[in-house]
Order: structure tokens, then sequence, then C-alpha cells
């Protein structure tokens, strides 16, 4: 007897994709120059054909975001703002299902995590956000805030709608305009929320996307018409963006890569520990920043935790990520799924041990099997670089300061996640972790109230919470 | 005395201090974590040949109910009809796994199971002073004793939850041993905790162990008298506990949630987390149960649907 599951294919019938986009410049979608095809990485379908910002492009955002600024949205009062944003927040619920489809066609995430995570989180920020617009002067960042006026925002392809929702909504909400720029593979989410924009009516010129690829995002970083540079994504970029605008007045925000620990200590609550190491690597394919790409594993129950792991991974269920019962999808790229198996083949080569169970992976499309590395050492690139992809690099301790020294001993530093049911040493290890964002007994949570960002290479600043609305108002850090 | 309750399958020497001292190195489930882990794997979506799948094993693992104080002859001459054809005009819907009534109904069950064609159904009774568990030792072997006298091939016992949360842990371990051994080979021993008393994870883990160690067939959630019941998190630890213990002792122990699983749905839900938790070796009537009374005809409906594309009226369904 055995209990298959029959496929579960998630309608495609609640989207309709146009075969060509623009860019959506001063409320209107404007045709573009030139373009390239985005496709569905799970089964390489061409998708739509997307425009390549050119400087006019840019030029004709910017323009228009100054306009929008200097004429309507910095005259406006915080409770008007609130309530465009309380408007966008309900459209993206009202359409959930729709930005659902097209996200996980675009990106190719499992559509139960785009249903169950990114679409309800990406309204929740619209919806905290909204909230603040006319709270500003009791948000404890002093009485009289002042927007940086317009802001570039160059978000990543992991998650497309709701890093454009940790971008949007704050930049919206404490007065700023914005251009926005999705990343070159995922742009279908942004330019449909262009849509939720003209639905709720915001002014025109409040938001503005630009759709392109590198090149795009150079020419926004180095506009001088913008006032503030707000981007996720690599860290190789982000020091890019560093020196273009270390000579100008611009301000910025920077939420670059991980490499974060998950450390399981032997008081561990064991099954929720499997558990929370799962979803802290394969969650999204591990095309995650803060990612727990390396378990740091107590060595005395090192044997029991990893037995139990591979248990849990064999019940993994890797294939169409439209089907409703699929939990690791496709590589978003076949670029970053290069850049997987160079890592991985590195990691052979320097003897550490690779186990994925069996699965059978689609022909078609982009896929890469869960995997772990045990006999994994800080001398390691595995344990040193950034996969982002689904694999696990397996590291012991002896003693909870080891467990800690190689935790911190990384260039990166955006999370950390604590398995212990031991309250003192969770606060103990807590304040040790050099770290962002330091889960205990869970991982990968997020809300809108919570502040997110890196310390060291992991980035500049913070997004959500009350922290974050200060990376919009003019007189903090990174100026 | 059973070989299983005389050495406790080696791990611990029927001591206090040995007991003890085996379920402290158990590790603490964490609430929030697998609350989580059960309301993911309810996202599972079983449809058309899977979902056909689920329900006739669904069905072949109902233990049908009837604990009531009004139960009568008819009644459960009925539930035993019931039982061995789900649905009497369709004859390829499945018996169910067994069927469960108090003490005094165990030998008109049986007598009338083995009339209707039921001979491989067992029947199951509840025992030790079920539901509350509030009786002297004496009355409750005897209890038991009458119930595999008059035939019942299950028996589904209830444990001291005052001994249990006074910290009286062996006291508990020791009744499970005794009714185990008046159980001897004629009868499986179900073991059920009433969770919902017990009410943290933490005390389910602990009285999954306690009660395989001492020799049950079966660990189940409840009586159906108290709520919450067989809740997924709750099912989930149990089935975690019988996937460990069957790595340590190469012994499948069995789970029977109960109280609360009322539609097809909920039925599906729990054979999803035996699957992905414990594996699909405890896809069995052998290893799974599901204590239920109203459930079975939702799936018999349920069955009927799939078949002809429409949902029949109520009418269609027997009643009992």
């Amino acid at each position: 007897m055995t209990f298959e599951y029959a496929p579960a294919p998630e309608s495609r019938s609640s989207v309709s994709i146009s075969p060509k986009y623009g860019h959506f410049i001063g409320g209107k979608f404007v045709a573009g120059t030139k373009h390239f095809p985005t496709i569905n990485p799970a089964t390489e379908e061409v998708l739509s054909k997307i425009a390549c910002g050119t400087k006019s492009d840019v030029d004709a955002a910017v323009k228009a975001a100054r306009k929008a600024y200097v004429g309507t949205w910095s005259k406006m009062s915080g409770k008007e703002r609130g309530k465009y944003l309380f408007r966008i927040a309900r459209i993206m619920q009202e359409r959930a299902r729709e930005f659902a489809v097209l996200e996980t066609l675009d990106n190719g995430k499992p559509i139960r995590e785009s249903r169950d995570v990114d679409v309800p989180l990406a309204a929740a920020h619209f919806f905290y956000h909204a909230g603040w617009a006319d709270k500003l002067e009791y948000a404890g960042l002093g009485t009289s805030t002042k927007p940086h006026g317009v802001a570039g925002q160059i978000i990543p392809w992991n998650f497309p709608l709701l890093m454009l929702a940790w971008k949007v909504a704050p930049a919206l909400a404490t007065g700023n305009t914005v251009v926005l720029k999705p990343a070159e593979t995922t742009s279908l989410t942004a330019l449909l929320f262009a849509q939720v924009c003209q639905e709720a009516e915001l002014p025109a010129g409040v938001v503005n996307i630009v759709t392109g690829d590198g090149s795009t995002g150079a020419l926004i970083v180095n506009h001088p018409g913008i006032d503030k540079i707000a981007f996720t994504g690599s860290t190789e970029v982000g020091k890019i963006i560093a020196r273009a605008v270390a000579s100008t007045k611009k301000s910025v925000t920077l939420e670059l890569g991980g490499k974060a620990a998950n450390i399981v200590f032997d008081d561990a609550p064991i099954d929720e520990a499997v558990e929370g190491i799962i979803n802290g690597i394969f969650f999204n394919q591990g095309h995650v920043c803060c990612a727990g790409s390396r378990l740091v594993l107590q060595e005395n129950i090192a044997d029991e935790f990893l037995e139990k792991l591979k248990i849990r991974m064999n019940k993994i269920r890797v294939g169409d990520p439209m089907d409703k019962n699929t939990d690791l999808g496709a590589i978003n790229s076949q670029e970053q799924l290069l850049k997987i198996r160079e890592l991985t083949i590195a990691g052979d080569k320097e003897g550490a041990q690779r186990w994925s169970p069996e699965c059978a992976l689609p022909s078609k499309g982009f896929w890469f099997p869960p995997t772990i590395f045990t006999g994994v050492t800080q001398g390691h690139r595995i344990a040193r670089e950034e996969i982002f992809g689904p694999v696990l690099s397996v590291l012991t301790f002896r003693t909870p300061q080891e467990a800690i020294d190689k935790a911190n001993n990384t260039p990166f530093g955006l999370s950390a996640g604590i398995w212990s049911e031991k309250g003192s040493r969770i606060f103990w290890a807590s304040q040790q972790l050099r770290a962002g964002v330091i889960w205990a007994n869970t991982f990968n949570k997020f809300d809108p109230t919570s502040p997110f960002g890196g310390y060291k290479e992991s980035g500049w600043g913070r997004e959500g919470g009350r922290h974050g609305l200060s990376a919009y108002l003019k007189g903090f850090s990174h100026e | 005395m059973s070989l299983v309750a005389t050495n406790f399958y080696g791990l611990v020497d029927g001591s206090d201090s040995s007991l003890k001292k085996f379920l402290s190195t158990l590790p603490g489930v964490d609430q929030v974590g697998a609350e989580a882990r059960a309301a993911m794997l309810a996202t599972r979506s079983i449809k058309t040949t899977s979902k056909r799948w689920a329900i006739d094993t669904a069905i072949s693992m109902v233990d049908l109910t009837t604990l009531e104080g009004a139960d009568t002859r008819g009644k459960v001459e009925a539930l035993c009809t019931k039982a061995v054809r789900p649905d009497p005009i369709n004859l390829a819907v499945p018996h169910v796994g067994a069927v469960c009534v108090y003490n005094d109904m165990v030998g008109i069950a049986r007598h009338h199971l083995d009339l209707v064609g039921g001979n491989n159904i067992p029947v199951a009774a509840v025992s030790t002073a079920f539901p509350s568990g509030r009786a002297s030792m004496a009355v409750k072997i005897q209890d038991t004793s009458d119930a595999i006298n008059a035939g019942a091939g299950e028996i589904d016992m209830v444990i001291d939850r005052g001994a249990f949360l006074s910290g009286d842990l062996i006291g508990v371990f020791e009744e499970i041993v005794k009714i185990r051994e008046v159980c001897g080979e004629k009868a499986h021993l179900k073991v059920i905790f009433e969770t919902g008393e017990l009410v943290t994870y933490d005390n389910v883990r602990k009285a999954s162990y306690l009660a395989m160690l001492a020799g049950a067939d079966f660990i189940k959630t409840s009586t159906g008298k108290v709520a919450p019941a067989a809740t997924p998190p709750v099912v989930l630890v149990m089935l975690e506990a019988v996937r460990d213990f069957y790595a340590m002792t190469k012994t499948r122990i069995g789970v029977k949630p109960a109280g609360g699983i009322r539609n097809t749905k909920d039925a599906i839900k729990q054979l999803v987390l035996v699957n992905e938790i414990a594996g699909p070796e405890w896809l069995t009537p052998a290893l799974f149960r599901i204590g239920a009374s109203a459930l079975l005809n939702d799936l018999v409906m349920q069955r009927m649907k799939m078949d002809d594309g429409y949902y029949a009226s109520p009418s269609y369904v027997t009643i009992d």
C-alpha cells in the first residue's frame, strides 16, 4: 500500500500575461525600446518579453517621480497617504491568487509558498506601513520628520513581490516617491503591482517601475535626480553601489548576502529543530539571503540528528511549482544553477561528503536536489561562500563558545538560529552572535513590525518596523 | 505474562528510577514548531486517485464506535451491520477496522458480527473504568477480563491521568503492565491517554513512551468524552514517538486518534500525517485506526460522490 499524492495543480486561469511589457512611468504604461524574454524556470517556457530600461526611460521615471513628489505627495497629509496604502493592501489581498500564480510561474517557487508566505506578507507590509503614515512623529524619530524625496529601489529575484513591498511601502508611508527596478528574471509581479497602483488611483508618478538588467540598475544608482538608494541583492553588487554613491549626497540602505549559522545544541527540541533546519535551508530553494545555510551541530548528537534530518529530507517533494503539494521548486535561472553546481563541485573536491535523497528531477527547467554536505569545516568554500541554493553545510562543535566562534567566523552577519530548550542558553548565545536577525527555536519568520538587516558584509540599515522607517527619513545613518 | 511485559524491550527494568531515567532522555517538544508542522501538512491537497485510495483506507481503519449510556442491543446490532457493510448498495466498500463498545455490549456485538458476516472484524471494548479511569485496580482487572471473556479482541484501556499528573509515573506504568498481562495473547491492548487532560505535548510524548514500554500495542489519544481530543499536533507527536520507538526496538506500535474526526477531510489529514511522519508502513489498519462514529457516513458519502460525480441526498446513506 502506498499513498501517492496525485497531481494537484493550481489553475493558471486567474492570470493573463501580455506578450510584451513596457515600463510604468507617471501613472501610465509606456512602451519600451528593446526587450528580453522572461521565462518560467520550471519549464523554460517564454512567458513574455520585458523592456530593458534605457537612459531616457530612467530619466523619464525620475522626472515623473520628482514631479509627483513636489506637486502632490510631499504636500499630502500622512492620513491621506495612509489611505492609498490601505487601498493598495486591500487590492493585493483581493488579487492574492493572481499574484501567487504569477509569482510562481515567473520565479519557480512552489505555489504553496507564494500563496501562504510571499503574497500575504507583502499585503501585511502595506497594511503595517499604512498605519505609520500619519503617526511618524510618534515613531521616536523626531517631531518633524522629512522624507528624502525620490528613492531609487533595486530588488532581487528571490522574493520579487515581497521585496517590492518591503521597499515601496515604507518609502510611500514616509512621503517619498519611488523609481523601482525589479530583477531581470522576475518582473511580472511588479508590473501587476503597477496595475494595482492604477486601480488604487495612486497619484501619477508616486510609483514608477522601470524594468531591465544590471545596466538599468546602474542608471538608477548613478542618476543625479535620485536622493536615496535602497538595494537588496548580492554583496558584490552592493559594494559597487556603495562605491558609486560614496561621493554623492545620496542616502543608501543595502540588504546583502548571508551565510547564517543555525546552531543546534544537544538540549534542543530535536524534531522541531530538524524541521527548522529543513525550513531554514530548503524554503524557497535556499534562495534566501538569511537562509540557515550552515548547520552548526553539537557533536554529541550529530549522528542521531543527521539520521533524522535525512529521513525528513526523503519526504521533501521536488517538482512542478504549480502543484500544491510541492515543497521544493525550480532554481530561478540557468545562471544561478551553474553557480550552485560550481560551489557544490568545489565541496566535493575539498573533501566534504555530499548526500541527497533519491528524487527524480524534471527534464526541462532548472533543478537542483536538496543536498547536505557533512564533514565541512571553516576552511571549506561551502562553509564561507553564499551558495544561494538548496545546499546545507554541516559543521560540528564541542562547547557553546566554539559554536559562537564558528557562527561568527564569517564576513556576513545577516541572521542566525539557536535551538535549545534552555532559556538562559538562548539569551547568552543571542548576545554573542553578530547577526542582525536571530531566531530561537524557529527560523525564517518574518513580520513587518520586526526590523531586518545585517552586520558586516550583509548590509547597511534596517527594513521593517520602526527602524525601517528611519531609512526613508532625513537625518539618519548612511547619508 | 508476555515476554515484552517482563523485559520492557530491555530499555527499562520496571523500577521507578529506570523509568524516570529513560523518560528524562526524551527531547522536549517545541509547541510552536510542532503546531506549525502539523498546520503545514494540513495544506496537502489530496485529489482524484489518491483521494479514492485514502477514502477506502480510512474506512478500513475506522473503529466504529458507540459509547453512550443509552446504548441498547438494537443500537449495537445496527452498528455491527454497518461495520460489515458501510454501504449496503455497494459491496466494494471495505468493512471497518473494528467495532468499539462498552464492556457489557461486547457479547452482543461479537455475536451479531459473526451473524452478519463480520467474523473477521474484532470487537474493541473500552476498559479500566472508562472514561475517567477512577476505580480500584481489582475493578479495572475485572472490567478487562470480563470483556475478553465475552469475546473482545481489543482492549481500549484508559490511563490514570490523576496519577500521571501527580508524578506517579510508575503507578501508571504498572497499571498498564497488569492490564497487558490480563490481555495476554487474547487481546490487543490500546492505551488511551486523554491528551485533552495531559495538555502539553511534552506529556503526550512521555505518556507515549511510558505506554509503549509497558507493552501497549496501540497508543490512543482520547476517550471522545473530553475536548480537545485528536488534534493534528497531538497525533504528530505520537507518530514521532512510534517512529522513533521502532528505530530503538524494531517493534511497530500502532496509533489511534479518536474524538473530533468527523469528516473525510479531517481523516485524510490524519493519513497525510501518518504518511509523512511515521511513514507509509503505518498506513494499515494493523497500525493505524481512527476512533469515530459520524465519520464513516461522510466517508461513504464522499466515496459515492467520487463514483457518481455528484453528492447524493443523505437518504442514500444508512443512518446506522
